[in-house]
């Protein structure tokens, strides 16, 4: 694009004349083209002009203020966003974008993307992390550069801990003389990306419409080949509201979109960790964030049941059947080898700590002495220094930097033909042994979960077993955290498709919960599953706004408050520490609870405009209670029933 | 001389008494307010930051060499926070806490086998 035969808005506000500048023609609607001597020649009666109006029509026309365009540069954008096929727009809405805004409602029809209203950009970015997990498509979320971002910046953090995609553009007014008052000075920033520059994997900040729709491409491209992080991509007001020139309407172009392969890992090494596999006697699978598409539960599968493997889950995916015999068998601590799957907490996964080394002094490997360590992540493609979620660094054997779901095809052939008949046999005895282990983890688990069975407040036992009951028969996704509620359903209930459980935060920022819940609702709607949420109380607290945006928008989900009336997270350190002291822990609940009042989410739901039920308190009113909430859900609506539980 | 002596017997073996079974009424009290449900629940069922102790199969010394000298994510209680007594008391609210019954006894989890 030729910056000098732009035409810029203070070119118009001095005063567009017709031959001022070459742009300004494409902006005003031109009156149809008359040939004077055709005009004479068909009217010759006519009276002669006077000098005046000879001046008119043949000296410099008068100044005029022109204040409309029929191609914003927004409009372009909208082209080049367009052609990566997001889905939605999740936004609050915000000045700085709001030419981008208006192109996508009205030249982009507000369809693909469709705008989503958000009441906050906390949930516009998670709302996208939580669409993605279900769907494996990215969503398009726009923030003020400044204050948009500032909200957005915790749920970008959790996104990019949890390796999940979210496109972020970032309106921002980088000229000076387009920023019209107080509060554009105050939304307007040098760097704007630079706030989350840590924890996002590319950003730019475009001059050029040619600029922005390179770097839009590039975006999308980086944030989808794995690891997969937040990209930001600034959009300046400028470009956004200013008309394109005829040459740029001419010479812009969209660039082509092509999304890289996933890196598989080295043949050697694979086939080294495969040696090391099938020789083993016990190995363990730790699983991470291993399933990045519906293909990579059957290929876990697939390598497990080769090597009759037992599969610790990390539960960051759905990752495994629950209910296959090898779900949650076999053990680090007696493995001799450990084959970590993008797991980002592997030393966690091979070490421990007491409670008095958790003050950061001492640790201990869990493994026995020997025991080959072999990890595959993309995350060893991928390192920033100043957020910590990398975790400590573990000693391993093997590092396999790559996409574990993408090695996973030639580890499990290479595992395959290696497998002689004789360790086929041990391979199947240890089999048997896990499977029965399976059983007994099973019948442990259904027996735990009668301790309390009838107690107020109600166990997240009977929470888990009175929602499965509701929802076995139903094409059902779980599409919140089980970390909060003793990893019940991953317990009692039978996960065995992609969408039956989505993970956690990524980084523990509370207030991904809800609006994770809604977005991945969302992405359940077009299937007609029944999307299922059980909602920590803490976290509505920060985001409640996000069940107005799910009632607005129709999207059904059913949340079961876990209404336990604490952060009790918090007040388990509270109790750690005054423990530690020696100072006793009847203090520790102050700052942690969430009592007097108690919070009614059943009423807060009621004033978003949601179906609500409860506070529920005896665990026999909860079934009936579930049974109404669904029909509702079925309906198409989101619904919410109050529970009140148990601490964990 | 022999009375003054039968009666610090008769002392000693309360206290024996109360030490190895423990005051269940106040040790419900000590277990809300010392915030053993916070982990281990209020029915003592367990959960993922603490074990199920209702029931606990420890007798009343287990349970304190426990408290004092935990392993995992427990804190440790000093005496100076919580008494030997206390803890007796608290083992005795536990050991009235039902413990695990059999799965085919609640048919909402009997169906899941």
């Amino acid at each position: 694009m030729a910056k000098s035969k732009k035409l810029d808005r203070r070119g118009f506000l001095k005063g567009a004349t017709a031959g001022a500048a070459a742009g300004a023609a494409a902006l005003v609607v031109k009156p149809p083209a008359v040939n004077a001597q055709e005009t004479a020649q068909a009217r010759p009666a006519a009276p002669l002009a006077t000098p005046r109006q000879v001046a008119l029509e043949t000296g410099a026309p008068p100044h005029v203020d022109v204040y409309t365009t029929d191609r914003p540069g927004a409009d372009f954008m909208v082209d080049v966003l367009k052609s990566l096929n997001f889905d939605y727009i999740f936004a609050n809405p915000g000045s700085s974008f709001r030419g981008l805004q208006e192109s996508f409602i009205n030249y982009g029809k507000n369809t693909k993307p469709e705008w989503i209203t958000c009441t906050h950009e906390e949930i516009s970015v998670a709302m996208a992390h939580g669409y993605y997990k279900i769907e494996g498509k990215p969503i398009l979320t726009l923030a003020h550069g400044t204050v948009g971002l500032q909200h957005a910046s915790m749920a970008l953090y959790n996104a990019y801990a949890d390796r999940v995609p979210v496109y972020l553009i970032l309106g921002n007014e980088q000229e000076i003389a387009f920023r019209r008052s107080d509060v554009e000075w105050a939304h307007s920033v040098q760097d704007a990306a630079s706030m989350v520059r840590d924890y996002t994997k590319w950003d730019d900040s475009p001059v050029s419409l040619g600029h922005f729709a390179e770097s839009a491409v590039r975006a999308y491209k980086v944030m989808m080949t794995p690891p997969m992080e937040p990209v930001v991509l600034c959009a300046n007001g400028q470009l956004q509201e200013e008309p394109m020139s005829e040459d740029d309407r001419r010479s812009l172009r969209v660039p082509k979109s092509v999304i890289p392969a996933p890196p598989a890992g080295d043949a050697a090494a694979v086939e080294q960790a495969a040696k090391w596999l099938v020789a083993a006697e016990n190995p363990v699978i730790v699983a991470g964030r291993v399933a990045r598409t519906p293909a990579g539960i059957k290929l876990l599968v697939e390598l497990a049941e080769t090597l009759q493997a037992g599969v610790q889950d990390r539960k960051f995916r759905m990752n495994f059947p629950s209910h296959h015999p090898l779900f949650n068998t076999g053990s680090v601590a007696a493995a001799d080898v450990v084959l970590g799957l993008e797991v980002p907490d592997f030393w966690n996964a091979t070490h421990t700590q007491t409670p008095i080394n958790r003050m950061g002094m001492q640790s201990r490997p869990i493994t026995k002495p020997g025991a080959k360590l072999v990890t595959v992540t993309a995350g060893d493609l991928f390192s920033r220094s100043n957020y910590q979620d990398f975790g400590r660094y573990t000693e391993v054997d093997l590092a396999i930097a790559a996409d574990a779901e993408a090695t996973l095809p030639a580890l499990t052939e290479a595992c395959k033909r290696l497998i002689t008949s004789d360790r086929k046999r041990a391979i199947e005895q240890r089999g048997k042994k896990l499977a029965e282990e399976h059983r007994r983890n099973r019948e442990r688990d259904l027996e735990q979960a009668t301790v309390g069975w009838d107690a107020s407040p109600v166990t997240t036992a009977r929470m888990a077993a009175e929602l499965w009951n509701q929802i076995k028969n139903e094409d059902w996704s779980l599409v919140s955290d089980t970390t909060f509620v003793s990893w019940w359903p991953l317990r009692l209930w039978d996960f065995d498709k992609p969408y039956h459980y989505i993970g956690g935060h990524g980084a523990y920022g509370i207030g991904y919960g809800a609006p994770a819940a809604v977005g991945a609702a969302l992405a359940n709607k077009k299937y007609g599953r029944i999307s299922v949420n059980i909602q920590c109380d803490g976290d509505l607290n920060y985001v409640p706004g996000v069940l107005w945006t799910a009632a607005h928008h129709r999207i059904p989900l059913l949340s079961i408050m876990h209404n336990n009336r604490a952060y009790h997270q918090e007040h388990m350190f509270l109790q750690d520490m005054a423990s530690r002291a020696g100072r006793g822990v009847e203090n520790a609940g102050i700052g942690v609870t969430l009592e007097d009042p108690h919070i009614n989410y059943a009423t807060m739901a009621k004033a978003y405009g949601m179906y609500s039920s409860g506070p529920i308190e005896n665990p026999n009113d909860f079934g009936p209670a579930l049974k109404a909430a669904l029909e509702v859900v079925k309906k198409g609506e989101p619904a919410l029933i109050d529970l009140v539980t148990q601490p964990r | 001389m022999k009375i003054i002596g039968l009666f610090v017997a008769a002392l000693g073996l309360s206290i024996g008494f109360a030490q190895s079974n423990g005051n269940a009424e106040n040790g419900k009290k000590l277990f809300l307010r010392d915030g053993c449900w916070e982990c281990h629940g209020y029915a003592g069922q367990g959960s993922r930051d603490g074990a199920r102790i209702a029931s606990t199969a420890l007798n009343a010394q287990g349970l304190i060499r426990y408290v004092r000298r935990p392993s995992g994510a427990m804190p440790a209680y000093v005496d100076k926070v919580i008494t030997d007594q206390e803890l007796t008391d608290i083992w005795a609210y536990l050991k009235t806490l039902p413990g695990p019954k059999p799965v085919k006894d609640v048919p909402l989890l009997n169906t899941l086998r």
